[in-house]
């Protein structure tokens, strides 16, 4: 399957968006991202950004207050993965300019649609920006 | 804008959240905010239905269930316009799942848009159904998502060929279907289409053998050719990275060559070149070229051999591991791991960098590398390794040392060339990390001293030195204070000395300082604590020289008028009288003191040693003797978990001496355990605990009392169910207990550490069923052992049960040179005026017994005794003439069930018989 959840986490460890390929119950949720969290904000910056978590791994960048984390399986290339949450955060900051935790938190629905065009089944779908965003500012215009 | 995107209620409601100081303010917001969503689907709300659901997004975001919501989502998937469906889509994604019968509604929606004019909402409802699909809608919609797989528009087509994935995982029969169009869409340019084909491709070789040999003959070339082009490809503004163009297809399209390559020669030789020019010509300043490589490695590992290939591929991990930055050394080890199977020998060459890592300040690297080290491990390298290992155990983080102690342990119990060095790293671990090793790691360590006879006086010094630096750590404790128990004599007298140590002096005092301070120590739990105390009460008996003489005096009252009665032996004597004597009293002392212990165990352990050392002089030495040795292949199998811990009565000769004690041997730990364990439900009983065999007591902190007697109303239970299911004699019964064994002790004069087992007060409370005066077997014990057992004698006949209707009589023989077996001549007489028609004698036995019954002589019993039915028992004692640790063998137990018809009524009669001679 390849990437099983992303997860955005500020500072404080507080979800700004949760989106998981697999299913898992709200208390399965709940205590996997305190437990994430908790394992990946203690890290410091030399430390590598791979964690490994239960049988899977995590792969994570941290962008000013906010983290960006990634549960693959483990047979994924975690380099690629870390290269993926780049273009994630390139391609948001294309569409919000400058894009920060807020933006996210109050375009939840838009961060949603963008990551609805990367991601979809735990699969890469597209990796160009402008293929990415062009179906989001078409909605823009007509709404 | 319509009222969602301007939404002001939404970035309200977002704002009060992010305003909450306290989680129980933002329950409380949220709560509100739920109670209004609820009324507004209940009044049905058309205008903010999709405010609603975004609401709801963002609160199920935070954690709070949202359930209440899933049928909104329905409703504006149903709706026509682009916008409500968007939204709809997205809540039925992140609200539902596939388990969810709600599901089964939206298929039919799903089918009318993915045949909808408007490509977006063709597009909307491949994403939400590649993400939630279940099989059964994989079934309904696979033909729609086929056709759309050559959809004009390519962002349809990725998309259909990613919802294709998951209709065969979900169904891999439909896989075929797919093999052709996915096969199509590897010829495509669009990127997004290639990667999501090769992707659907991938998926297809892992479900269906057929596809994975369609693509490999029909298709490695044009990936190769693909690859090729993409590599080569000139600069292009909307995939570049790092100028790498579009890296994550490289990233796919390396692992699909992977699976065709993998286990086929010829397509390995046909995607040689193009591996060799990525591994090459790749730029590896940049992670983008990074991921490509590290891809490139893997593949180049997996596909068919290629010396050339594998020869760069390992240097390139080689140049990985010396890499600055901690992802690449990451990725290194975590791709040397694979590469240790391909050539274990390129990777050894990396060990010292390797073990660099292991001792990194990066968790993640740690385990990587810990992880390397231990495969790379091998007879030759073990020492060196391990030395190293143990080095950095001292210094490592707290939180690493439980898996650096489980590896380490695990290496050397693997491949330990020797004994010696087996038992010196295990204590070094032990004295480094004792509280990290597990429970079975030093029970086998204990095994293994314990066969290791030439090395008891080392290990046992070693330990004691080990205790006076690390006392704290509990494992070390509890084997140091084991091995002091057993071996605490040749502690003193530096017995069997090897040329590497230094002596020690070590006085009778300071052996038991050890053992104080662990019984004392305020960290130490019940089971350091009860193992101290049968240490010292070992201990007691390991220095006999006098002790003996001097207590076995009890009629002198006072120590010192004790010792007067010595003083003509000369002044020597009676100062080392003196010094037996305080090492002695002090141990008692001690015992003593845990009389008042709040723990029920050690408080009964502590009266039962403390009434041996008192009254019970002549059978101590007996009763603590040193443990047999330890049988290594038991231990090994029982640790495996594969057999439970009471059916491995291996070997378990014993020994009668001449005086008539009795040496117990290794069946005497099994036997420990029959008592408790054999009986399915008894509550004390923890699945071969090995710790029971080394102790000798039950160490459960249930209380023991009550404890047994659930351990003989199950064991009663047992025998009880299976006469009642048996319609036929039952020859050999299989899962009684061997708990009513005991039931003849009280005739045994060497019955008394009996007393000191869980099983004495059912002991006590059979015998009370026969009549017998229940004795305190410690404190009205005899100290005049009796004659040992004649086996060879003729048993008395026996009325084994005798009611108002019945009497049955026993008669026993044996066949010469066969005392195993006891032939039983049953005689049943009718003590009534009327004749027992169809009667049926049935018998069952504990396991340690097989019984085979003969036919009887006759089913019809005459009236007032004018006649009786005879039949044959013939009883085959497995543990004759074994003796356990409740100085008894074994006797035979039977339960019975009589039925027969008097005047056609039926009858049935129940009785446990138990008053068979001794030592059949």
């Amino acid at each position: 399957m390849g990437i099983r959840f992303i997860l955005m986490v500020n500072k404080q460890g507080q979800t700004r968006l949760a989106q998981y390929y697999e299913w898992l119950t709200l208390e399965e949720r709940r205590a996997l991202e305190g437990e994430i969290v908790r394992k990946c904000l203690a890290r410091n910056d030399q430390q590598c950004s791979f964690v490994e978590h239960r049988n899977y791994k995590i792969v994570y960048r941290r962008y000013a207050s906010l983290f960006f984390l990634v549960g693959v399986d483990n047979d994924e290339n975690e380099l690629a993965i870390l290269e993926f949450i780049h273009l994630l955060v390139e391609t948001m900051d294309r569409h919000f300019g400058n894009v920060c935790e807020l933006d996210i938190m109050f375009h939840l629905e838009k961060a949603h649609f963008m990551l609805e065009e990367m991601v979809m089944n735990g699969c890469i779908v597209e990796t160009s920006k402008c293929n990415i965003l062009s179906p989001i500012q078409l909605m823009d215009k007509t709404s | 804008m319509n009222s969602f995107f301007s939404g002001t209620r939404l970035r309200d409601m977002i704002r009060a959240i992010r305003a909450c100081k306290t989680a129980a303010e933002e329950r409380a917001v949220v709560r509100k905010e739920c109670a209004a969503i609820r009324t507004s689907i209940n009044e049905n709300d058309h205008d903010y239905r999709h405010r609603n659901l975004a609401k709801l997004m963002f609160i199920h975001m935070l954690g709070y269930p949202t359930h209440f919501g899933q049928m909104e989502c329905l409703k504006l998937i149903a709706s026509a316009g682009f916008p409500e469906k968007r939204i709809g889509y997205l809540g039925l994604m992140l609200l539902l799942d596939e388990r969810q019968e709600v599901l089964m509604l939206v298929t039919n929606s799903l089918k009318q848009d993915l045949n909808h004019s408007n490509q977006y909402i063709v597009g909307l409802a491949l994403c939400a159904l590649g993400n939630i699909c279940s099989a059964e809608m994989a079934r309904d919609l696979a033909p729609e998502v086929e056709r759309l797989l050559q959809f004009r528009d390519p962002n349809i087509r990725k998309k259909a060929a990613l919802c294709s994935i998951r209709i065969i995982r979900k169904v891999p029969d439909l896989a075929e279907n797919f093999i052709n169009p996915a096969a199509a869409l590897l010829k495509e340019k669009h990127h997004g289409v290639l990667i999501t084909g090769i992707q659907l491709c991938t998926d297809l070789c892992k479900v269906s053998p057929e596809a994975l040999e369609f693509l490999r003959k029909k298709h490695t070339e044009g990936l190769v050719r693909t690859l090729k082009d993409v590599v080569n490809s000139p600069y292009t503004p909307e995939y570049d990275i790092a100028g790498i163009a579009d890296p994550f297809l490289h990233v796919r399209l390396l692992k699909l060559l992977r699976a065709l390559g993998q286990g086929d020669a010829d397509s390995s030789d046909a995607m040689n070149d193009i591996l060799a020019q990525v591994a090459t010509k790749t730029e590896s300043n940049k992670n983008a070229g990074n991921a490509i490589l590290y891809e490139c490695v893997e593949t180049i590992m997996s596909i068919e051999d290629n010396g050339g290939l594998r020869v760069l591929a390992i240097n390139i991990l080689g140049r990985f591991l010396s890499n600055r930055d901690n992802n690449i050394r990451y990725v290194a080890l975590n791709m040397l791991m694979k590469a240790i199977t391909v050539d274990a020998q390129a990777v050894q060459r990396h060990r010292a960098t390797i073990l660099e890592c292991v001792k990194d300040s990066d968790a993640s690297i740690r385990k990587r590398a810990l992880e390397l080290v231990y495969l790379l491990v091998n007879e030759t390298n073990v020492k060196p390794l391990t030395k190293e290992l143990i080095d950095y155990l001292e210094v490592s983080d707290q939180d690493f040392k439980g898996d650096l102690t489980a590896k380490i342990c695990s290496i050397v119990e693997k491949f330990s060339p020797e004994k010696i060095w087996y038992i010196d790293q295990m204590l070094k671990v032990l004295a480094e990390a004792g509280n990290f090793v597990k429970d079975e790691v030093w029970h086998a360590l204990i095994v293994v001293i314990s066969n290791a006879s030439d090395l008891h006086g080392y290990t046992v010094r070693a330990l004691y030195k080990a205790f006076k630096t690390s006392s704290e750590q509990e494992s070390l404790v509890r084997v140091a204070v084991w091995c002091i128990g057993e071996y605490g004599d040749m502690l003193m007298n530096n017995v069997g000395m090897l040329g590497v140590e230094d002596s020690v002096t070590v006085t009778d005092s300071d052996i038991v300082d050890v053992v104080e301070i662990a019984i004392k120590h305020h960290a130490s739990d019940l089971t350091t604590k009860a193992m101290a105390l049968i240490a010292l009460l070992k201990l007691s008996s390991r220095f006999p020289s006098c002790s003996e003489y001097v207590f076995s005096v009890p009629s002198i009252p006072c120590n010192s008028i004790r010792l007067m009665f010595f003083y003509h032996r000369g002044t020597a004597f009676f100062l080392s009288c003196i010094k037996r004597m305080r090492f002695q009293l002090r141990i008692k002392d001690i015992i003593v003191h845990h009389k008042g212990s709040l723990v029920l165990e050690l408080q009964q352990r502590s009266l039962e040693f403390n009434s041996i050392i008192d009254k019970h002089q002549n059978i101590r030495s007996t009763l603590v003797e040193r443990m047999p040795i330890l049988d290594e292949a038991t231990f090994t199998t029982r640790r495996a978990g594969s057999l439970p811990a009471a059916v491995s009565t291996s070997g378990g000769a014993s020994l009668n001496l001449p005086n008539g004690a009795v040496k117990p041997s290794t069946s005497l730990l099994v036997d420990l355990l029959d008592l408790s364990d054999d009986v399915p439900a008894a509550p004390s009983s923890s699945g071969g605990d090995f710790l029971q065999d080394l102790l000798g007591v039950d160490l459960s902190p249930a209380p023991t009392q009550s404890g047994t007697n659930q351990v003989q109303k199950a064991g009663t239970d047992v025998l009880l169910d299976l006469l009642s299911i048996g319609a036929h004699p039952v020859q050999s019964s299989s899962s009684t207990t061997d708990i009513l064994s005991p039931i003849q002790n009280e005739k045994s004069p060497i019955a008394t550490l009996d007393a000191l087992l869980p099983s004495s007060s059912l002991s006590a409370q059979a015998t009370s069923a026969k009549a017998a005066p229940v004795m305190d077997l410690l404190d009205d014990f005899s100290p005049s052992p009796s004659k040992p057992e004649d086996n060879g004698s003729v048993y008395p006949p026996l009325v084994a049960f005798e009611s108002s209707s019945l009497r049955i009589t026993f008669d026993f023989s044996k066949q010469p040179g066969n005392p195993q077996i006891t032939i039983v001549l049953a005689t049943f007489t009718n003590l009534t005026p009327n004749v027992f028609t169809d009667f049926i004698f049935q018998a069952a036995v504990p396991k340690f017994l097989q019984l085979h019954l003969d036919p009887a002589s006759s089913n019809i019993l005459p009236a007032s005794g004018n006649g009786s039915i005879t039949q044959n028992l013939r009883v085959t004692n497995n543990q004759h003439g074994k003796v356990f640790l409740a100085f008894t063998s074994k006797s035979i137990v039977m339960r019975t069930r009589i039925s027969y018809k008097i005047n056609n009524k039926d009858t049935l009669e129940e009785a446990q018989i138990n008053n068979f001679p001794r030592d059949l």
